[in-house]
Parts: structure tokens; C-alpha cells; sequence
């Protein structure tokens, strides 16, 4: 069996003050996989991503990135295993240019000028973003801000990407835009760990979902079976997509009860409907 | 017929920028109407909701052209104070107007300032704090509530004033989803018990559709379609226009239609598409596509 990317053992975490953020979570996260993580505000959601890229190291347990314990690597080391975009882009710019914000992991670990300039353009390319090198990254739209903050993150090639709360403040077109530029790393085989509180993201895009309540992980299976029990998104404060709801309210009519997107509901539907109009017309 | 709110051939630029983020608004709303606008980041939504309120040009100076009319007054005549007391204004980020060290002081602040007396002050907090669910929390500091909390004690420090008309910038869209409900569940009870005129900036299209009166979606400094949530919903194309989502279940109705499918109307709400969508397959063959 190939070592997981990622894989979590026990782990308890502890903030100062005895706020026990983590109670024992144990986790395998495979490369390629797309993996979203659920639960209320408070449940620990960022607390265990932040584990996993080295910013936080556990009170008690252990994380393994690629077979590696966590707390024998720098947080410089680990980037370039486990990137993570932050939820605001503003917090993660701050260089004068375009070419500096993008290749600042790159310059950091010594690699040279011009290899760092053929890295930031092939970021550059892969977000779609495209902007003179010597730009600065302030007057960008927000849409771009957040596509930049990616290309920081994908320069060092990490093979997991993790994005926190990825979409707030961004309006519905730059969320898709995002979210096909997540999808393409994806099938280029990155691993993504989703945070978000966007249950129709996670039905759109995930292929796993895990619930995490009170630093516990209380669900943990197929985007599919998650997001269609609705009893146990709304014990977590969550909310199942509308789809689900009238997939689920109709399905006595031979509508699978576990559909979660739109797109899968019409061709169930239109099958349906396809068959009962042509094969068996009187019985109408 | 009379309007509250009565916009003309509004014009506005930011001081220092070339192009106009208001590029002739008009909109007319009625007394007791519950208004969603939509439009994607930069098209001037924000900008609107700060000229109606006087921040422009009172706070946030520039060019400003065109007629406006809040409560028959001239929103640039009169001082944001003034104005508050027919207009209140709740912003996206509720930490960023909570200014005291507790619940009840941040309700009573507002009235403090007007001089009130006391008790009065007390009869309206408590009014308010029943009205919003925040019974219970009057001793709390507003920062160590959770954010649909913060949010609804924004809304109650707002409406302390009794103002005629009460404006949301994205009241929900940095909350989660449990926050999100509280925020919108308590909008829509507002509207039912007070009867106020609600003008609320919001992009979940869902409830959008399910209770707003009038939907009007902006794009580039103008007001580009407006209509009953039926109307918009009917056909694909306003909402896609600015690149949004419309609700899952008229998504379905439209997607069904282009595979040739014979779907006799767009549902908008939840219940709605249930029965409509129940009533296709029990008489499945006449919705047929055009292949059969």
C-alpha cells in the first residue's frame, strides 16, 4: 500500500490557555484525492489544516507528510510539500511586484533568478492570470488577488494544496473561476484539501468529505453519502444543498434520494422521463 | 403613487478616479417593500446603499449628480445622524460598527446621543432585544458573541432608531451557514412584524427567490434588469449574465428545457418545484423531449 500524503494519528492539540482545539483525530489522506472539510465555526477545521503544512505542531499524536513526522521539518521545508492559501489574499501580498509575490518561496530557498522567473510565469499561466511581471500585485481586482495568492502557493510545486475558506468575499463568477483553476491542479494529479462552509462547493467539487465537530471527526466518507444526509449536516449546523432536498421529497418516484448537484439531477430526471414517456405510455 | 425611496439619473465618482462607480441609477421603491439587489464585486451596489444613507457625500466625497429622495428628504442636505433615524444602514462586517463594551450599551448607544430619557432608553433597548433574539446576552461583550450574533446586535443598534428603512450590505456573507440562517431568519421576520422597507444587497439566490418582492441586479454603475423573483427567474439569462447561479431548482427547469424536455413553467422556490416536478412524472408523457 502506498504511504499516504498525509496521514494523522491521534492528534490532540491544545491552545494556550487550555483550549483543546483537536480530541484525537485519526486521518489518511491519499495523493490525488479532493477532500473537503466541514463543520461549524470553532469545530477545528483550520486548527487540523494548519497541522498539516507544519504551522501548528500537535500537543500530543502525530502528523506524517509523505511518511515524515511534521515536527522534524520547517515550515520552509514542508511548503514545498503542503501549500496553503490563506482565506483573506490581502494577508499573504505584500511585495512591491508581481514577479517578487510570486517567487518570494522560490528566492527564499535559494533557487536562481531565472528559473524563478520560468516557475512564476508557468504559475502565472496555470491561474490564468495575465499581468506584466514588474506589475504590482496591490491594484489587482479581488478575483486576480486571489488567483495570485494561488500562483504563490503553486510556484514551489507543492503536491497538496490546501485552501482555507477560499471563496469569502469573492462574488459567484470568480468563485468558479477559482474553484476549474482547483479542479485542473487537481486533475494534474495535486492533491486539495477544501475548507469552506460553501456546501454546494463541496457537492460540486469534493470527491470525500469529512465532518469535524467539537476537534473530533464525527463523519467521514464519500461527498455522495455526506451531503445527502441530511440528519447529519444539520446535527453540524450545516445545511444540504436544494437539489438534495427535492431530490430526496420526489424520490418515491424512482429519483435516487443521494443526488447532490444539479447536473446529476437532470440526467436522472430526464431518464426518467425519457422511459416513462416511450416505453410505458398507457400506464401514465 | 407615492415612493419612499425615489432615485433619478444618479451619478457618482469617487474623488481621485476617472471612471463613475453610479452611471444614472433610477429605482422607485414603496413603502413597506422588500428589495433584493444583486450584482458582482465593483458594480457600484455599496455605492448606492452609501448615497441613499448620506455617507456619500457627507463621509466619502466625490461627484455627485441626479436626484435622490430618502423619506422626502435629500439624503445630501441632511447629516448622516439625521438621516440614521429614517435610514439604517447595516454593514457586511458586523465588528466593524459595534463600538461598546456590551450588548445593551451598544442598543442604547444611539439613544443616548438623542438625549432620551433614561427609561425610555431602557423600554426601547429591551423592546429590541426581544425582537431580535438577543434576550439573555445583554451583559455579553459584542466581541465575544458568535458572528450571526454580532450581526443581529448590528441590526438592533440600527434599528433602535426606528427607522422607516433599513438597508443590508451582504449581511451573511462572512458568516457560516448556522450564523447565515439566524441573520436571514431574523430579516425576514423584520419584515413581517414591523412592515419596514428592506433594501438588503444578498447573493444566495434561494432566499432571494423565496422572499424577496422585487429583485433588481445591477451591473456597471447601472440597474440592468429588475422584477418579481418570477420574472428573473424565468429564464436563464439575467442571473447569467453577471456570471451568477440562479436557485438550484430553476436551474434544473432550465437545463431540462434545453435537452428538449416540455417544462410547462420555472419553479423558484423548494416547494414549488416539488409539486411541479411530482406532477411531471405522474403524467410523465406529455413533458416528453421532442426525440420521443
Amino acid at each position: 500500500m502506498e504511504t499516504p500524503i498525509i496521514e494523522v494519528r491521534d492528534l490532540w492539540f491544545e491552545y494556550p490557555g487550555r483550549v483543546v482545539a483537536l480530541r484525537g483525530i485519526n486521518l489518511k489522506i491519499h495523493r490525488g484525492e479532493f477532500l473537503g472539510i466541514i463543520g461549524h465555526n470553532g469545530s477545528g477545521k483550520t486548527t487540523l489544516v494548519k497541522h498539516f503544512n507544519g504551522l501548528l505542531k500537535p500537543t500530543k499524536g502525530l502528523v506524517l507528510v509523505d511518511g515524515i513526522d511534521t515536527r522534524k521539518l520547517s515550515v520552509a521545508q514542508l511548503s514545498r510539500k503542503v501549500g496553503y492559501v490563506f482565506q483573506n489574499p490581502d494577508h499573504q501580498i505584500f511585495a512591491p511586484t508581481i514577479l517578487e509575490e510570486v517567487g518570494f518561496g522560490l528566492k527564499n530557498s535559494g533557487v536562481p533568478e531565472s528559473e524563478i522567473i520560468e516557475r512564476v510565469k508557468e504559475a502565472l499561466q496555470i491561474v490564468d492570470l495575465n499581468k506584466p511581471l514588474d506589475a504590482s500585485p496591490h491594484f489587482l481586482s479581488v478575483g486576480e488577488k486571489h488567483r495570485l495568492a494561488i500562483a504563490s502557493v503553486l510556484v514551489t510545486r507543492p503536491e497538496v494544496i490546501i485552501l482555507d475558506e477560499p471563496t469569502t468575499g469573492l462574488d459567484f463568477k470568480h468563485c468558479i473561476q477559482l474553484m476549474s483553476i482547483v479542479k485542473k491542479l487537481n486533475e494534474r494529479g495535486h492533491t486539495i484539501i477544501l475548507v469552506t462552509h460553501d456546501m454546494y462547493l463541496i457537492a460540486e467539487f469534493t470527491r470525500r468529505v469529512i465532518v469535524l465537530r467539537e476537534g473530533r471527526i464525527v463523519a467521514d466518507g464519500s461527498t455522495k453519502s455526506i451531503m445527502s444526509n441530511i440528519e447529519l449536516l444539520e446535527e453540524n449546523f450545516l445545511y444540504p444543498p436544494q437539489v438534495t432536498l427535492l431530490a430526496r421529497a420526489i424520490s418515491k418516484y424512482g429519483i435516487p434520494p443521494n443526488i447532490v448537484t444539479t447536473e446529476e439531477f437532470v440526467t436522472s430526471y430526464g431518464n426518467l422521463l425519457s422511459r416513462l414517456s416511450t416505453e410505458n405510455p398507457n400506464s401514465l | 403613487m407615492s415612493y419612499i425611496i425615489e432615485i433619478e439619473d444618479l451619478w457618482f465618482r469617487y474623488r481621485g478616479t476617472k471612471e463613475y462607480a453610479l452611471k444614472g441609477v433610477n429605482m422607485r421603491i414603496r413603502e413597506g417593500e422588500f428589495i433584493v439587489i444583486m450584482g458582482p464585486s465593483g458594480c457600484g451596489k455599496t455605492t448606492l446603499c452609501y448615497c441613499l444613507n448620506g455617507i456619500i457625500p457627507h463621509l466619502i466625497r466625490g461627484e455627485l449628480r441626479g436626484k435622490i429622495s430618502v423619506c422626502n428628504l435629500n439624503p445630501a442636505e441632511h447629516s448622516v445622524v439625521e438621516m440614521s433615524r429614517y435610514i439604517g444602514l447595516v454593514f457586511q462586517n458586523p465588528e466593524m460598527q459595534l463600538v461598546t463594551t456590551s450588548v445593551y450599551e451598544e442598543i442604547a448607544f444611539a439613544l443616548e446621543n438623542l438625549a432620551l430619557p433614561r427609561k425610555e432608553i431602557r423600554r426601547r433597548v429591551e423592546e429590541i432585544l426581544t425582537l431580535t433574539g438577543l434576550k439573555g446576552l445583554e451583559n455579553r461583550s459584542p466581541f465575544s458573541l458568535s458572528g450571526g450574533e454580532q450581526q443581529a446586535l448590528a441590526i438592533a443598534s440600527v434599528l433602535v432608531l426606528k427607522p422607516k428603512v433599513l438597508i443590508l450590505d451582504e449581511p451573511t456573507s462572512q458568516l457560516d451557514p448556522w450564523s447565515t440562517k439566524l441573520v436571514a431568519d431574523l430579516i425576514v421576520k423584520l419584515r413581517e412584524n414591523l412592515n419596514m422597507t428592506i433594501i438588503t444587497i444578498e447573493h444566495r439566490m434561494e432566499w432571494a427567490a423565496e422572499h424577496a418582492d422585487r429583485i433588481l441586479i445591477m451591473d456597471n454603475g447601472r440597474i440592468i434588469v429588475e422584477g418579481s423573483p418570477k420574472d428573473i427567474f424565468k429564464t436563464p439569462e439575467p442571473v447569467r449574465t453577471i456570471g451568477f447561479r440562479p436557485p438550484q431548482v430553476s436551474e434544473i427547469a432550465y437545463r431540462l428545457q434545453e435537452r428538449g424536455f416540455k417544462i410547462p413553467t420555472v419553479p423558484i422556490t423548494l416547494p414549488e418545484a416539488i409539486e411541479l416536478y411530482e406532477k411531471i412524472l405522474r403524467e410523465g408523457r406529455r413533458y416528453g423531449n421532442s426525440n420521443n
